[in-house]
C-alpha cells in the first residue's frame, strides 16, 4: 500500500483546493492536492463570465466599493448567508483580483474613450476615463447595482485556472491527477487523512495529512439535468458527511437556470433573452407574457425557470428523446446580431445541436445550476465536527450565498474564499501536531477493500448502479427541482427510501478492475441517493420560499420561524437524515428587508431579536 | 431519421488478466442530436460497463474527451453523430500512455510540460496588497489570452510527426505556451533565458513543419503562427549568441 505524508491535504484541484494549497505552499508546509481530473479541466474552466470584485475603474462601475458588493451580496442571498462571511469576501475581493493579475491573469483592461452597450435590447453610450487606461474593468451582472465583474474575454475561469495551477508548478505543490477520494480518515473527532482510489490503476492509496481541505466543487450531477461537469458528483460531500459527525448546510439550497440546452445541459446565457429572445411551447406560442405580464422573459432565474415547468406541467411541452423541453427563439435578432454579440450562443448551437439560431429555434429546458448547499464549515473554513477538516468553494458552505447565489460570486468565491481558508489552515497548522493511528488507517483501508470487493462480486445484490442513479436523478427531477410542495416532497422521500434500499444492493456487471467507471459509480451511489433525502427532507421541513427554495403551498419569506440555517446529519445505521437548525447569521449589518427583485411577500421577524444583532455603525 | 450506427472501439485494460488490444463493435440507435459524449455513456450504462474513456465538461470547454475519431484526432463531445458515416472507428490518442480502452494519460504528460517550459511568470516583483494593480493595455490582455485558450487537449501532440518519431519533443502545446509568456510584459525572462528552453531539437527545431497540429486544434489555436514567431526570435538569438563567442 502506498502511503503519503503531507502537511496539507487538499481533495479537488480547482480554483478553491489550488488557491488553498498555494496559500499553505507559500508559508512552507507540505501540500500535496488530489484530482480525479488533470486540474486545468476542473469545473472551474468552464465559468465564462467572471469574478465579481468592487474595482470601481470603469465608467459603469464608479462609486462602488465593498460596501455596495457585501449589500448586492446579502440581497441576493434573500438574507440567507452569513453576513461576517460576506462581509469578509466583499472586502478581500479587489486584492484578491489585483493579486491574480500579479500571477499572471491576464485581466481585460479599461481602454480610455467612448463605447457603446447594450441594455434590454437598447443602445446607451458610456466613457472611460483616461486616467484609469489599463486598470482592470468590468461588466454588469445580473443583481448588482455597479459594473462589477472582472473578466477575461468569454474564458474567465479558464484563463484563472491556468494561472492558478501554474502558481502550483512554480511552488512545487504535487498535484496528483486521476486520484479520487473515497473516504475520510478520522477517529470521530480528528480527521488524519483519505483513503484513495488511483483512478489509473484502481488501486487503493493512503493520504495521511495534519489538515485535510475538501474542495471538490458542488454535486449537481446528482440531478438528472445539470449544467455542472461529470465530475461534479458529491464525492468530496459523501466523504465528508459520511462520517456521521460532519453536516450538510442548507441541503434545499439548490439553484436552476432556465435554459440549459437539450440534450446535454449546456447553459446558453441569459443574454439570449435580455437582449430579445423568446420562449415558445410546443405550438410555437409565447407564454412567459401570460404569466408574467410586465417582465415575461426577463423575470429573474427562479421565476421563469419555474413557470417554465409549470407549462410543461400543462401539457405544453415538446416531447423528445430526451424529455420534455421549451424553445428558445432568437431567430428575429438577425445575423450580424448573433453572429457577434452572441457568438458564444451560435457555436454552442453549431457543435452540440446542429441548429442554425438564425433559422430553427434552440431546445431548452430548466436545468440544476448550482449547489449553494454544501459541507458546513465556520467562517474560517473549518467544517463542523471534525478537527483538521476544511472546505471551500462550491463544496462548502461557508456561507455567503445563502439561498441564492449571485451571477460572478461563485467563481469570485473560489479564489476569495480558498486565500482566507487557506491562510486559516496555516494558522491551523502552526505548531500543531497529531497522531497518525496505524490500526485507524489498515481499519479505514480494510472498509473500502472490503466494499469494493463486495461490490465487484455482487455479494449484497445485483442492483445496477446506473439505474439506480436514474432513479435518483428523476425523483429528484419531479420532487426536488424549481417548484416545491408538501405532496411532491413526500412522494420524492418515499421514491428516495426506495432508491436507497436499491444503493445498498449494486453490484457490479463489468470486473471493476483498473480505471473502472462503474466501480467508481458504484462507491458513491449510497451517498449520492443520501444526499437526495437532504435535500427533499431540508425542503419539505422548510415551509417557507426563500430565494431558490420556492415553495407552492408557502410562497411567502417567513422571517419570523426561518430565517435559519438547516444542518443535515446522517447518523451511522440510519435511514433518514437528522435535521438540526442554527441561526442564519450571528450578526446583521444589513436586517432583513425587502430584496428589491423577484417579488413576493414577507412574514417579519420579531424585531427586538433582529435590533438586538444588529451592528450599529 | 434512425440510422443504426456501429463503433468499433479499441479495448485494452492493462489492469484486467487476459485482456489483449482488439477492437469491438456496438450498435446503437441514433437519437436526435447525438455526440459521441450521449453514445459513449450509453454504451457504457446500457451494454458494457467496463468501457474506459474520459469526460469531463461535455462542453468542449475543458479538452477532457479527446480521442482518434475515425482516423482524426479530435473532442468526441462535440463529435455530432450526423456528421459521420454510420461506421464510426474510435482509437485513443497516440504518443501517450494508456490507462484503458479510449483513455489516456494526458495530465502526467503536459505536468512534465509546465516543468520543463516552466510555465509561469518570472518576476522579482513583489506583489503589494495595498497598491492598486499595474496598468495592461488591453490589447495586450487580449493577445495574451489568445494564447492561452489552449485546454490541453493533446490533439495538436497526437497529430504531430516530431512527437511520434521522438518522446522527448515539446510539442506545439508546450511552444504555444512559451510563446504566451513572450508576449507577457510582466514576464522578465529574455530571449537568451527562452534560447535555454526551446533553442534545440526538442523544442523550436525539432518541427518539421506538416500542420498537423493547427489542423486538429479543436480551439483553432494559430500554433503554426507562433511556431514561426519563436523559430525567428529563436534564429536571431543564435546568430547573436554566435558572434558573441
Amino acid at each position: 500500500m502506498q502511503t503519503y505524508y503531507s502537511d496539507l491535504l487538499v481533495i479537488g484541484a480547482g480554483l478553491a483546493g489550488e488557491r488553498v494549497a498555494v496559500e499553505a505552499a507559500q508559508d512552507g508546509f507540505d501540500v500535496i492536492c488530489l484530482s480525479i481530473v488533470p486540474a486545468r479541466r476542473s469545473h472551474s474552466s468552464a465559468a465564462q463570465g467572471g469574478m465579481q470584485a468592487a474595482l470601481g475603474n470603469c465608467a459603469k462601475g464608479e462609486g462602488d466599493n465593498v460596501d455596495v458588493h457585501f449589500g448586492d451580496t446579502v440581497r441576493g442571498s434573500d438574507w440567507g448567508c452569513d453576513q461576517e462571511v460576506a462581509r469578509l469576501f466583499a472586502d478581500a475581493a479587489p486584492i484578491e483580483m489585483r493579486r491574480l493579475a500579479h500571477w499572471g491573469v491576464p485581466w481585460n483592461r479599461v481602454v480610455p474613450g467612448k463605447s457603446f452597450y447594450f441594455k434590454g435590447g437598447e443602445k446607451f453610450e458610456k466613457e472611460e476615463k483616461e486616467e484609469k487606461r489599463g486598470l482592470i474593468t468590468a461588466r454588469s451582472f445580473g443583481g448588482t447595482a455597479k459594473w462589477r465583474t472582472c473578466y477575461t474575454s468569454d474564458g474567465t475561469g479558464h484563463a484563472v485556472m491556468c494561472t492558478m495551477d501554474n502558481r502550483c508548478a512554480e511552488l512545487g505543490i504535487n498535484v496528483f491527477d486521476r486520484k479520487e477520494a473515497i473516504s475520510l480518515i478520522h477517529d470521530g473527532d480528528v480527521c488524519t487523512g483519505a483513503v484513495v482510489r488511483c483512478l489509473r490503476t484502481g488501486e487503493l492509496e493512503v493520504y495521511l495529512s495534519k489538515a485535510t481541505a475538501i474542495c471538490t466543487g458542488g454535486f449537481g450531477r446528482i440531478y438528472k439535468a445539470t449544467t455542472n461537469a461529470v465530475i461534479c458528483d458529491g464525492g468530496g460531500h459523501i466523504i465528508a458527511h459520511d462520517t456521521g459527525v460532519v453536516p450538510i448546510g442548507n441541503p434545499e439550497a439548490i439553484q436552476f437556470h432556465p435554459t440549459g440546452i437539450v440534450p446535454t445541459d449546456i447553459l446558453v446565457t441569459e443574454g439570449c433573452r435580455g437582449d430579445g429572445g423568446t420562449l415558445l411551447d410546443v405550438n410555437e406560442e409565447r407564454f412567459m407574457n401570460i404569466y408574467e405580464p410586465e417582465k415575461a422573459e426577463l423575470a429573474s432565474r427562479d421565476v421563469v425557470s419555474r413557470w417554465m415547468t409549470h407549462h410543461m406541467r400543462q401539457g405544453k411541452g415538446v416531447k423528445s428523446a430526451y424529455g420534455e423541453h421549451l424553445w428558445l427563439d432568437i431567430r428575429h435578432l438577425g445575423d450580424k446580431h448573433i453572429s457577434t454579440k452572441l457568438r458564444e450562443v451560435d457555436e454552442i448551437c453549431h457543435h452540440f445541436l446542429n441548429v442554425d439560431p438564425r433559422k430553427q429555434l434552440i431546445p431548452v429546458r430548466p436545468t440544476q445550476h448550482y449547489t449553494m448547499a454544501g459541507v458546513r464549515t465556520d467562517k474560517d473554513g473549518a467544517v463542523y465536527g471534525l478537527k483538521g477538516l476544511f472546505s471551500a468553494g462550491e463544496a462548502a458552505c461557508w456561507d455567503m450565498h445563502g439561498f441564492n447565489r449571485l451571477g460572478g460570486n461563485s467563481l469570485a468565491e473560489t479564489v476569495v474564499a480558498g486565500g482566507i481558508i487557506g491562510r486559516k489552515i496555516s494558522e491551523f497548522l502552526q505548531g500543531y501536531e497529531t497522531d497518525f493511528k496505524t490500526s485507524l488507517v489498515s481499519d479505514a483501508v480494510r472498509k473500502q477493500q472490503d466494499r469494493m470487493e463486495k461490490l465487484a462480486s455482487g455479494a449484497k445484490g445485483k442492483e445496477n448502479v446506473y439505474k439506480v442513479r436514474e432513479e435518483l436523478q428523476n425523483a429528484l427531477m419531479d420532487g426536488c427541482f424549481v417548484f416545491r410542495n408538501d405532496a411532491g416532497l413526500k412522494s420524492c422521500i418515499d421514491t428516495l427510501q426506495g432508491t436507497l434500499e436499491k444503493a445498498r444492493k449494486v453490484g457490479l456487471v463489468s470486473s471493476g478492475a483498473g480505471a473502472n467507471h462503474e466501480m467508481a459509480a458504484a462507491l458513491k451511489i449510497e451517498g449520492q441517493v443520501k444526499l437526495g433525502l437532504c435535500i427533499a427532507k431540508g425542503a419539505l421541513e422548510r415551509t417557507e420560499s426563500r430565494g431558490s427554495h420556492n415553495r407552492e403551498d408557502y410562497t411567502a419569506r417567513n422571517d419570523k420561524e426561518w430565517l435559519n440555517r438547516t444542518l443535515a446529519y446522517w447518523r451511522e445505521g440510519a435511514d433518514m437524515p437528522e435535521l438540526q437548525y442554527e441561526d442564519a447569521t450571528p450578526c446583521y449589518e444589513i436586517p432583513p428587508g425587502d430584496r428589491g427583485y423577484g417579488g413576493g411577500s414577507i412574514i417579519e421577524a420579531d424585531k427586538a431579536g433582529i435590533e438586538a444583532k444588529t451592528i450599529k455603525k | 431519421m434512425s440510422r443504426q450506427l456501429e463503433f468499433d472501439i479499441f479495448r485494452y485494460n492493462p489492469q484486467e488478466k487476459g485482456s489483449v488490444p482488439h477492437m469491438q463493435t456496438f450498435v446503437l440507435d441514433e437519437t436526435e442530436n447525438m455526440t459521441l459524449f450521449i453514445a459513449l455513456n450509453r454504451l457504457r450504462e446500457e451494454q458494457d460497463p467496463g468501457l474506459i474513456f474520459d469526460f469531463c465538461c461535455r462542453a468542449g470547454i475543458c479538452g477532457a474527451c479527446a480521442m482518434v475519431i475515425n482516423g482524426r484526432p479530435g473532442l468526441a463531445c462535440q463529435t455530432k453523430t450526423i456528421d459521420l458515416p454510420e461506421r464510426i472507428t474510435l482509437l485513443p490518442l497516440p504518443v501517450f500512455k494508456l490507462i484503458g480502452d479510449l483513455s489516456v494519460d494526458t495530465g502526467v504528460w503536459f505536468r512534465e510540460m509546465y516543468q520543463s517550459t516552466e510555465s509561469w511568470v518570472h518576476t522579482t516583483k513583489v506583489f503589494d496588497a495595498n497598491a492598486i494593480e499595474e496598468r495592461m493595455e488591453n490589447e495586450v490582455a487580449e493577445q495574451i489570452y489568445e494564447l492561452e485558450r489552449c485546454i490541453e487537449c493533446g490533439c495538436c501532440v497526437s497529430a504531430c510527426g516530431t512527437a511520434r518519431l521522438r518522446d522527448d519533443f515539446l510539442g506545439a502545446a508546450a511552444l504555444n505556451r512559451v510563446a504566451r509568456f513572450v508576449v507577457d510584459p510582466r514576464d522578465q525572462r529574455t530571449d537568451r533565458d527562452y534560447f535555454e528552453i526551446i533553442g534545440n531539437d526538442e523544442g523550436i527545431f525539432g518541427c518539421m513543419g506538416l500542420l498537423g497540429c493547427e489542423d486538429v486544434c479543436p480551439k483553432g489555436l494559430p500554433l503554426q503562427n507562433q511556431l514561426g514567431f519563436l523559430r525567428r526570435k529563436m534564429g536571431i538569438t543564435a546568430i547573436k549568441e554566435i558572434f558573441r563567442k
